[in-house]
């Protein structure tokens, strides 16, 4: 029931499309043409990646199945995961309090007590695989698959083990009146870019505890080295920057990772994450920026790879070669890893909280106040 | 004497039958209009768990549609009940199930009780006020709505469409003359029974019945008609952000709400335990009298709206990423750029950073690497001075700079060899200032100590890039404070030109400058361009220089720096 400000237009939202036709009538012009084929050829490929997903359901064995105490409105939160036990109990605690009811994981092949962990939870359907997670699109298409079966019509928080969701306001704020405000806007979704948190000193020489909250030993971050590009045909940005650009990709900036990702989505069977979930199809959903100056609300998934088991996962990592899509490249980067350089500069930034963030213009309220 | 309330709920029953418990409880009889949209079950639970107050009751229901007339039916016979079955109250206060109180009610109903003859209604007729931008304001009186905007929104559209087409008009009947506001009012008796039991009231339901969101113009146009004295404000707190949907009120709120001392506010998250618990306590301290002020909360959240809308200037980042041209100002803040002064003068850096006491960098864009400040190898925010990541993106470059030293200026050295410094940028940039001395570039080549052949071609390269980059700055899209001058017309007096751009920088307090920068030894200079015509070359982005100075074979003593008083 909102009141007298309302603003009432007889006009279409600014996303709509214009259908087919030119203003004159006669035939479609070039663009709207080139357009059309671009959305089709967007669909088809969401359409490819769903089959995908269905074809590998066969993949994942059930180990707890837990889905029945799903009830509408819950909100999910979706991993795969692989030998995460010094991250998961904080990882768990974080999200739970946030207001996370029921976690959807896929374990894939974990042997230091991950899985037996994950099972014993109240709270987390697990199923558990042992293929090979670079073949199924870094476990995404598992994921796919368990959201189309669970997770229609619910708000979904999809992460790595390694990332901690926070947002304006999330001290006070569970997830609920975030998503619950966002229904009220007509907004599916929720941006965070990925905040790569590092220690002072040499990597691998702090020690953490389990269930210890990361940002105690990883306190330091990169504040305004990101860039950002515009890409099509899906209209996501392409954030890069922060720690990893500055210290392993100087010479090569146009490999350093992706940051941008939309994390928090109002699920629809139909919706498939593209490339982790940096992308989403279908494309409006990658339409989470202000493109007339001002600002929508986002936060951030604060990164804690640096903790010191990034030595040894490391190691690890050139030995499977299961990550990334071109693993020759990142070689060198993980060979520099275990070398434990100090990623620390003076211009670093000391984690302060939420507030700090958003003045930074890291992330924004929006009009949530 | 007391006060009624009307309590339109439809979702969160609980949260209403705590508000309701909490108004009676206090001697305020509650009038409660449930949804006819929740279900029958749910509906008989609720009006169980309040049966053991005497002082509720629940009026018939109706279904209600956001901007149709189900509320303002609902409102109707919950104020009839109201006014049949309570003589003794004299305000009827209308809120919704999401509303809270944040006095204790005893104020307000001493508030009210010291005005028993005012009306608080917001009620002001369409085209005096703005909160209808580009929408439907004076149609919602002269149109048919019969479709509803929330489920049929193509049909809505397509017959205001049609309707505008023909040209059809609406009668408003008995001449009366249309008002909107928020639809939370507190009439009093007198005028809310004779809305009620006006002998037209079949004429003016009908009317509004088809009428755009009659919930906000019903009461408020008909209030006109009896009222003797309408007080247009509404009593409840209620904000709406730019695009006309309610503001949520969270647990963080509590303080703003508190210290605005408005009586009721809207809408309240229903989670929000901390503020359900600390305004439905009982009173406590001395009852006070002030007046509501608004104002502390109108600012921060009219703040908001600014932000949703124009964002934070100059900053690019995942939720803001505006289009080319569709913002005031591509950076966050006024920065300045100096071409040829590096060149042309020994000293100018440390001079600049002493008279101005900006920060004055290097060749941010040289090829070699950003030269930052003071040989600084990183600086705000983490930035680095590593080329590679710097021509990775020229552009995010100087909007990270800009952005990571909000509130201090910066200033930098350009040059024809910066190839990736992004001019065009620079040139539409209205918070950029550039100076260019052109053909400066020409000075450090006659200064060094190379082969002619390779001079005169780092020459002709250099002026042809300069030559590019000036075409940039006179373009007509350029909106950059640009001075240009040819090195020749400067050095006649180069103190006026740097006077007006340390003018125009404005900092610290306008005053003359004392000391000069040091100028190069331009000795054999005008010699060194005719060297350069000779070899076939032909420098002109310096401007006309002699080829000896005046006083022909008379060796002239070394310039002194200027010293002006």
């Amino acid at each position: 029931m909102p009141g007298a400000g309302i603003r009432v237009g007889i006009t279409t939202s600014e996303g709509t499309r214009i259908p087919l036709g030119t203003r004159q009538g006669g035939f479609p012009d070039r663009e709207r043409l080139r357009e059309l084929r671009a959305v089709y050829k967007l669909r088809l490929r969401r359409k490819r990646l769903l089959y995908r997903a269905f074809r590998k359901r066969r993949q994942l064995g059930a180990v707890s199945d837990r889905t029945d105490a799903i009830r509408p409105g819950m909100i999910l939160g979706t991993a795969t995961m692989r030998n995460e036990m010094v991250r998961l109990p904080y990882f768990l605690e974080h999200h739970r309090k946030l207001g996370v009811e029921h976690f959807l994981i896929v374990d894939n092949a974990s042997d230091d007590g991950t899985r037996e962990f994950l099972a014993d939870q109240p709270d987390v359907s697990l199923w558990a695989t042992s293929k090979s997670y670079k073949r199924a699109r870094f476990g995404l298409d598992w994921l796919t698959w368990l959201m189309v079966k669970h997770a229609h019509g619910h708000w979904v928080l999809t992460l790595d083990a390694d990332e901690i969701l926070i947002y304006p306001y999330w001290d006070t704020r569970p997830l609920p009146a975030l998503t619950g405000w966002l229904d009220g806007q007509g907004i599916e979704m929720f941006p965070a870019m990925m905040l790569d948190m590092y220690p002072k000193g040499r990597l691998g020489a702090q020690s953490y505890a389990p269930g210890q909250d990361p940002t105690e030993v990883l306190s330091w971050f990169d504040s305004g080295n990101y860039t950002i590009r515009r890409q099509e045909p899906m209209e996501n940005l392409w954030i890069q920057g922060g720690v990893r650009a500055r210290h392993f990709f100087t010479e090569k900036p146009r490999r350093a990772p992706t940051l941008n990702k939309v994390p928090l989505v109002k699920w629809n069977r139909r919706f498939v994450y593209v490339n982790s979930t940096h992308g989403i199809l279908p494309r409006r959903l990658n339409r989470f920026y202000d493109r007339e100056g001002g600002e929508f609300a986002s936060g951030i998934l604060l990164h804690t790879k640096f903790l010191d088991t990034v030595i040894d996962k490391s190691r690890e990592e050139l030995e499977r070669r299961e990550h990334f899509a071109n693993s020759a490249l990142y070689e060198a980067y993980y060979e520099t890893l275990i070398e434990q350089p100090d990623l620390w500069c003076e211009r670093s930034s000391r984690y302060l909280g939420w507030r700090q963030l958003e003045a930074m213009g890291l992330m924004s309220r929006g009009t949530w106040l | 004497m007391s006060v009624g309330i009307i309590m339109l709920v439809h979702t969160a029953l609980d949260r209403a039958e705590q508000v309701a418990r909490h108004w009676s409880a206090a001697g305020c009889p509650v009038v409660i209009h449930v949804d006819a949209n929740v279900p029958r079950k749910t509906y008989k639970a609720f009006t169980k768990t309040l049966g053991d107050v005497p002082t509720v009751r629940f009026c018939q229901r109706h279904k209600c549609e956001w901007g149709t007339w189900g509320l303002v039916a609902g409102t109707l016979s919950a104020s009839e009940l109201l006014l049949a079955e309570f003589p003794e109250v004299r305000h009827v206060y209308l809120s919704s199930g999401s509303c809270l109180p944040l006095r204790p009610v005893q104020e307000l109903v001493d508030y009210l009780a010291a005005r028993p003859q005012t009306d608080f209604i917001e009620s002001a007729t369409t085209s005096d006020v703005p909160w209808t931008v580009g929408g439907l304001s004076d149609e919602r009186f002269t149109l048919r709505f019969p479709f509803s905007w929330k489920r049929h929104r193509y049909l809505f559209d397509k017959y205001v469409d049609l309707q505008r087409k023909i040209g059809f008009k609406r009668k408003v009947p008995n001449g009366i003359t249309p008002h909107m506001g928020s639809q939370w009012w507190c009439l009093t008796r007198q005028t809310l029974s004779a809305i009620l039991e006006d002998p037209e009231r079949d004429t003016y339901d009908t009317y509004f019945r088809k009428v755009w969101i009659p919930d906000e113009s019903y009461f408020q146009t008909l209030a006109r008609l009896y009222s003797t004295n309408i007080e247009s404000r509404s009593l409840t707190l209620s904000k709406f952000d730019f695009q006309g949907k309610p503001h949520i009120f969270y647990d963080d709120h509590l303080q703003l709400l508190r210290r605005s001392d408005c009586f009721v506010a809207r809408k309240i998250w229903p989670q929000a335990n901390r503020l359900y618990d600390g305004f439905l306590r009982d009173p406590e301290g001395a009852i006070k009298m002030t007046e509501p002020n608004p104002a502390k909360i109108d600012r921060i959240f009219a703040k908001a709206v600014e932000r949703r809308t124009q964002g934070r200037q100059g900053l690019y980042m995942q939720s803001r990423f505006p289009h080319e041209g569709f913002e005031h100002s591509i950076t966050s803040g006024r920065y300045s750029v100096f071409q040829g002064f590096s060149d042309l003068f020994e000293d100018f850096e440390p001079w600049l950073a002493k008279s101005t006491g900006t920060q004055v960098h290097g060749h941010l864009y040289s090829p070699e690497r950003a030269e930052f400040s003071g040989g600084q190898m990183v600086v705000n925010g983490a930035l680095t001075d590593s080329p590679a990541l710097r021509d990775y993106n020229p552009t995010a470059f100087l909007t990270n700079l800009i952005w990571n030293t909000r509130g201090e200026r910066q200033c930098f050295q350009l040059g024809p060899a910066d190839e990736t410094a992004p001019i065009w940028f620079i040139a539409k940039d209205s918070n950029a200032q550039v100076s260019v001395i052109s053909g400066a570039w020409a000075v450090p080549l006659f200064k060094s100590n190379r082969n002619f052949a390779d001079l005169r071609q780092e020459a002709a390269r250099l002026q042809k890039l300069e030559a590019e980059q000036l075409k940039v700055l006179r373009s007509v899209w350029a909106k950059a404070r640009i001075r240009i001058w040819t090195m020749a017309e400067f050095i006649e007096a180069p103190m006026e030109p740097l006077q007006s751009i340390i003018d125009e920088m404005g900092q610290h307090a306008l005053r003359r400058l004392t000391e000069a920068p040091k100028m190069a030894d331009l000795t054999g200079f005008g010699q060194f361009l005719q060297n350069l015509k000779n070899q076939g070359m032909h420098p002109y982005l310096m401007g006309d220089f002699p080829v000896s100075p005046p006083g022909l074979n008379q060796p002239k003593p070394p310039r002194k720096p200027y010293l002006v008083q």
